[in-house]
């Protein structure tokens, strides 16, 4: 007789709520009524009430499957990240889809398993977890990110980001690999342990590395971030905003676990390398920035610009650093949900408004979505009292406690380039006359909902950061111990 | 007590609902700014009750950043001194909130005034609460801001637009010197709180207490308009005039004397400092008088009468009868209000008409507006019994104690006060009638949401300064109130000379009233002999002394040329070059790098690969 | 040094690809056509509208060939040690298949499983 294993099932259970949402949106789908609205809203229900959930879990520690899936406060601190993100982005579809004649049961249901695919990631104890939390996002991503079949730039983000993914993903495969040769395992402990008996592994590190270009990919970094650009334009964009955001979010979630407790003894090495990825990371980002004129592609390198942000705050490292990165992602979160959604509401008779000359003279027309979209890019800016602005201080403010005084300077004067083409929106809007096409505003009671939650978001975050600091550093704290 | 953040937090509530949702609200802007104010005004209450029962307490409404060692909180100091100017600020300002129903009815910008309106009140009473120096600094400037955007309000009006400007440039010079003593306070005592301040300012240097009192008085004359940075108040009469009245009478102009007085630990090491806010104070109390006797605009009379009142007040501060210098910013608020809030109702009854030359004979068409504007101007010039005789009297009183020639100037002061005072309300309301006959016959009084606050208002005139200003033997009820804030220098009020200094500075109040009814009421006056420059005197006085004549050639306009000479010489060769080629460089930079974005896939993946490449290699070589 | 067999199935596996490629660049004949330039596509036209449709049939038989494939795959395994796993092998098979028919299900609602 083989003894049954334990089977804890409630380590698993925000994320398999959303999953099993998926599967119900998917049977949901096969009967009547015809109109796939209903969807969305089992969708979003299932999102909230996994939300719910977690929130409620919080400070119940479970450990499961041999410690593959640990679901502690920093797991479920992302757990409520992701389903944020989530939720905005349901909420940004529901009328977004009907507008573009893609009414699918489909669309939810990826979305729901990509989710449930970020949470598993999320709450990875182990390698093997990481590669099926990543796959399992990742590949409904990719779908997702093709569903405008009749648009050419839709199909070509789609194709571009499983190439390029796919290709991270051997990386990352065998960085793990190479990993688990080394150590003899792939639990994240059982690393740590092995790699502090044998300091300075030559095989440890390539894994390491190999492991960063995976991650890499997943959470754009130069230089692989390439596919970033192409993909954010192509997608449609309550998708983009979720592979902005979400996708993101879940990424540095595993990242952080894999750098601060599998490999720890390894920070010496990987610190300095993530400095010069963090400096390169922001500066081309910005720069490239720019000299974009499609919103959506400004809005994706400044993401690219965000990533070396939060890069900063885990070279700096220790609870103040890594608290800094888990607070500016829920900053960034709803930062950057929120812009995309605002950018999802302006339409122009034939398509998406996304040039930046489309928002010329934007706040005679629509004042509140002007105000909106004015407020959210000053968040990215980082203007007081904004969400954004508290997010870059406690980051730039960890790295100067731990002494990295340059990387501090390069990301102020980041910064500073940053505040031009934000700025130059708001100019567009606020002091330009209309020109070329008429724009109009979508009206979505969905979507309003969406950019005012992310709204009171920034603002909450912006005038009450220190509770939510409180909770990110209480999170991370047991990593680092 | 944690409930004070609600005090404050109300109006800014009302604030933003207003201005978010303004377009909608529209005409209803007024049930959300008045159920704000009325709240705060309670809250304001049981505060104050707590106060009365002794209580003083600091508290923390708010903390913002908290990282580490660092930490950035919002506390607020609660005290009688705190209570007196919540109760002022949110009660006066409750009134005025009401009276601007009716005066602002038919403005397109009806939601936005009581956005800024909520705005102000807001700041106003995080001015006052606010626990340590630089939170006061914020509100300072927050209130200041306020002040922009109400007397701006109008803001197609240029002359609107340009006295907003010149109230926020002048006030910028005293805040320079405000901004440079809180970073000498924080020098010298390594905190900005005032608990702390105060306790280290008893062993603080005399030198360091001069230029740090001294610095500090500059940031109040600046707001409270004290010589020589007077001159932005009498433009700022541009706003609407219940903001004349909300922030530049009663509250906001008050905010210096307030500083200076919950300050006073850091000045009484000075006797220079307080030498300097006495005199400074007694000259602008004069200064202002003369220039109030000849104006003709209703408003600019009261105006230059407010800076001449804010004089009175620093002359007690300076004199070290800090709680007769609160008391008339208290009285002040209340009758000063009211005159303003009363020539708006002249100005909206005469559609817009504000010179004194083309009013008159009012009084049968206005009953209420003249029989209140009447009891307030009553209160201004110090009739015995109504609220400014108490408080104008204390501080005539403290200067004959004090400094002789101080006190004399002040009984002046005092004679032309009467006589400008009144000579307003005759022009106003009793002479024969010098407006157009349509005028006249339009001529109306004001509905009742905008005559309630008057009597209200003129209430609190008649009561406020019996109810707590009668003196015993020690001091005032009001004083003693405040005693635990502010000390008390008893012994001064001397008996005998008391009641002599009283009996005369009545019959000063008496001839000047008496000389305004003998020039303006004895005889028929003619419009055209009003306020015109017929002698050197009066066209001296009809330019306000050319202040800001002097101003224009002496400073503006040297400024100007340096700043045209350094736009087109040095800016265009030098900062210009070194931003635009910065810039270039950087866009330059950009569309370079952004070539690198072919859109091959082929190529993204080589660029990954290179970066794996290179990853791998820095670990094989570490 | 213990690494040096991997290194060696590197080097064995670059040298065997590198001939492969080489040999012929140095010893083969080169007649050269347009047709032989061309990028080996089974005989069909290279350049074309990529618009062109094709059967879509085939890939969709086959990935679901695969799915019920790897099912087996399971089974077998499950049904070889069925008695020894117990009633815990017993339900977590149920729970498998019952998964795998809602994909089932979802399949042939949607179609999946028409020729035409």
């Amino acid at each position: 007789m083989i003894p049954a294993p334990p089977v804890a099932l409630g380590a698993l259970l925000p994320a398999l709520i959303v999953f099993g949402t998926g599967v119900l949106v998917l049977l949901l789908d096969l009967v009547p009524p015809r109109t796939k609205d209903h969807l969305g809203g089992v969708a979003l229900a299932g999102i909230v009430i996994a939300l719910l959930g977690s929130i409620s879990l919080w400070n119940h520690e479970t450990r499961a499957f041999r410690d593959m899936v640990l679901l502690d406060n920093y797991a479920l601190f992302f757990h409520v990240v992701i389903c944020y993100a989530a939720a905005l982005a349901v909420l940004l579809s529901i009328d977004y889809l009907r507008r573009n004649g893609v009414e699918s049961g489909e669309y939810y249901a990826l979305l729901l398993f990509s989710t449930a695919g970020m949470m598993l990631l999320a709450s990875a104890g182990d390698l093997l977890i990481v590669f099926l939390g990543i796959e399992l996002m990742s590949l409904s991503l990719y779908v997702l990110a093709g569903l405008f079949k009749m648009r050419l730039a839709s199909g070509e983000a789609s194709m571009k980001y499983f190439l390029l993914g796919a290709f991270a993903t051997g990386f990352l495969l065998y960085g793990i690999a190479l990993i688990y040769g080394a150590t003899g395992s792939t639990n994240f402990d059982r690393i740590a342990a092995a790699a502090a008996a044998r300091p300075r592994d030559t095989l440890v590190t390539i894994g390491l590395g190999l492991l960063l270009v995976g991650f890499g990919f997943k959470i754009s970094s130069v230089p692989f971030h390439m596919w970033a650009p192409d993909v954010y334009e192509g997608a449609p964009t309550s998708v983009t905003a979720l592979i902005a955001t979400g996708s993101k979010a879940a990424a540095f979630a595993a990242l952080i676990r894999v750098l601060t407790v599998a490999l720890r003894a390894a920070q010496p090495d990987w610190s300095v390398l993530l400095w010069a990825v963090a400096a390169v990371t922001m500066t081309a980002g910005n720069v490239i920035a720019i000299a974009q004129s499609n919103l959506k592609r400004m809005l994706a390198y400044s993401s690219i610009a965000h990533v070396g942000y939060m890069l900063v705050g885990l070279v700096a490292g220790g609870v103040p650093g890594a608290g800094a990165v888990l607070f500016y992602l829920l900053a960034y979160t709803f930062t950057t949900a929120g812009a995309f959604g605002a950018i999802l509401l302006v339409e122009r008779s034939d398509g998406e408004a996304v040039e930046v000359g489309d928002y010329a003279g934007l706040a005679r027309r629509h004042p509140v979505l002007a105000a909106t979209l004015g407020l959210f890019l000053l968040s990215l800016v980082g203007i007081p009292p904004l969400a954004g602005f508290v997010g870059k201080f406690y980051l730039f403010g960890s790295a100067v406690r731990a002494g990295y005084l340059w990387l501090t300077v390069i990301g102020v004067l980041n910064s500073a380039i940053a505040a031009y083409y934000y700025l130059r929106v708001i100019v567009y809007m606020y002091m330009r006359e209309p020109e070329g096409v008429e724009v109009r505003l979508v009206p979505s009671f969905a979507g309003g909902v969406a950019l005012a939650i992310a709204l009171v978001g920034i603002v909450l975050l912006g005038v009450m950061p220190a509770p939510f600091a409180d909770l990110a550093q209480v999170a991370v704290a047991p990593l680092l111990r | 007590m944690s409930t004070v953040w609600l005090i404050p937090a109300f109006p800014l509530a009302g604030a933003l609902v207003n201005m978010v949702f303004g377009r909608v609200i529209g005409r209803s802007a007024h049930w959300i700014a008045v159920p704000a104010l009325v709240a705060s005004f309670l809250g304001s209450c049981v505060v104050f009750a707590r106060v009365w029962s002794g209580q003083a307490f600091t508290t923390t409404l708010f903390t913002w950043i908290v990282a580490a060692d660092f930490e950035t909180t919002v506390v607020a100091l609660v005290d009688p001194l705190t209570g007196v100017m919540l109760l002022v600020v949110t009660g006066v300002g409750m009134l005025i909130h009401v009276y601007s129903i009716g005066y602002m009815h038919d403005d397109p910008g009806y939601a936005r005034f009581f956005a800024y309106l909520n705005l102000f009140v807001f700041s106003m009473t995080m001015l006052v609460l606010a626990g340590n120096f630089l939170l006061l600094y914020v509100f300072w400037e927050a209130v200041g801001l306020c002040s922009y955007l109400l007397i701006g309000f109008w803001y197609t009006r240029d002359s609107a637009a340009q006295a907003g400007k010149k109230a926020f440039i002048v006030n910028r010079v005293g805040d320079f010197g405000f901004g440079l003593a809180i970073m000498w306070i924080w020098i010298a005592f390594g905190t900005l709180d005032y608990v702390a301040v105060f306790k280290g300012a008893e062993t603080l240097a005399p030198a360091t207490a001069t230029g740090i009192a001294l610095l500090l008085f500059m940031g109040a004359c600046g707001k409270s308009a004290q010589v020589p940075l007077h001159v932005w108040l009498p433009d700022a009469m541009e706003g609407p005039t219940p903001v004349s009245a909300l922030i530049h009478a009663a509250t906001m102009v008050t905010a210096g004397v307030y500083m200076v007085a919950r300050s006073h630990a850091l000045f009484e090491r000075s006797t220079v400092a307080l030498d300097v806010v006495l005199w400074v104070g007694v000259i602008t109390a004069v200064f202002a008088a003369t220039i109030g006797l000849v104006q003709t605009d209703i408003k600019r009379v009261l105006a230059y009468s407010t800076v001449s009142q804010l004089g009175y007040m620093f002359a007690a501060l300076g004199l070290g009868a800090y709680t007769a210098g609160i008391f008339h910013l208290v009285t002040h608020a209340f009758f000063k209000a009211l005159l303003f809030l009363g020539a708006g109702s002249v100005i909206h009854g005469l559609h817009g008409e504000q010179d004194l030359r083309k009013m008159g004979a009012l009084a049968p068409r206005m009953r209420v507006t003249a029989m209140t504007m009447t009891i307030g101007a009553l209160g201004l010039v110090g009739f015995p019994g109504l609220a400014g005789f108490f408080s104008k009297d204390e501080i005539l009183a403290a200067a004959f104690f004090g400094s002789r020639a101080a006190w004399a100037l002040l009984l002046a002061g005092a004679f032309m006060t009467a006589f400008y005072t009144f000579r307003l309300i005759f022009l106003a309301f009793f002479t024969g009638p010098r407006m157009s006959k349509d005028v006249a016959h339009h001529a109306h009084e004001s509905p009742r949401v905008m005559t309630w606050p008057l009597i209200a208002l003129a209430a609190l005139t008649v009561v406020a300064g019996a109810a707590v200003g009668i003196p015993s033997e020690h001091g005032t009820p009001f004083a003693r109130f405040l005693s635990p804030v502010l000390p008390v220098h008893e012994g001064e009020h001397g008996g005998a000379a008391g009641v002599m200094l009283l009996v005369l500075s009545v019959i000063v109040v008496a001839a000047g009233i008496l000389l305004a009814w003998f020039m303006y009421m004895a005889a028929p006056v003619k419009a055209e002999t009003i306020g015109q420059p017929r002698t050197v005197l009066v066209r001296l006085l009809l330019n306000a002394w050319y202040v800001d004549w002097l101003y224009d050639r002496a400073i503006v306009r040297p400024l100007y040329a340096l700043s045209v000479f350094l736009a087109r010489v040095f800016d265009l060769g030098v900062i210009d070059g070194l931003v635009n080629g910065l810039g270039r460089a950087v866009v330059w930079w950009s569309a370079g790098l952004r070539r690198l974005q072919t859109g091959y896939v082929v190529n993204y993946a080589l660029t990954m690969l290179a970066g794996a490449v290179i990853f791998v290699a820095y670990f094989l070589a570490r | 040094m213990e690494y040096l067999p991997i290194l060696l199935t590197f080097a064995f596996a670059a040298g065997v690809a590198g001939a492969l490629l080489g040999i012929p660049l140095l010893i083969a004949p080169r007649r050269l056509s347009p047709v032989k330039l061309a990028p080996f596509e089974c005989g069909k036209d290279p350049i074309a509208i990529s618009e062109g449709r094709f059967p879509i049939k085939f890939s969709t038989v086959a990935i679901l060939f695969i799915i019920f494939d790897i099912e087996l795959f399971f089974l077998w395994l499950w049904a070889m040690l069925f008695r020894r796993l117990g009633w815990f092998g017993f339900v977590e098979m149920l729970v498998f298949l019952a998964i795998l028919m809602l994909g089932y299900l979802y399949i042939w609602r949607k179609g999946g499983l028409e020729w035409e």
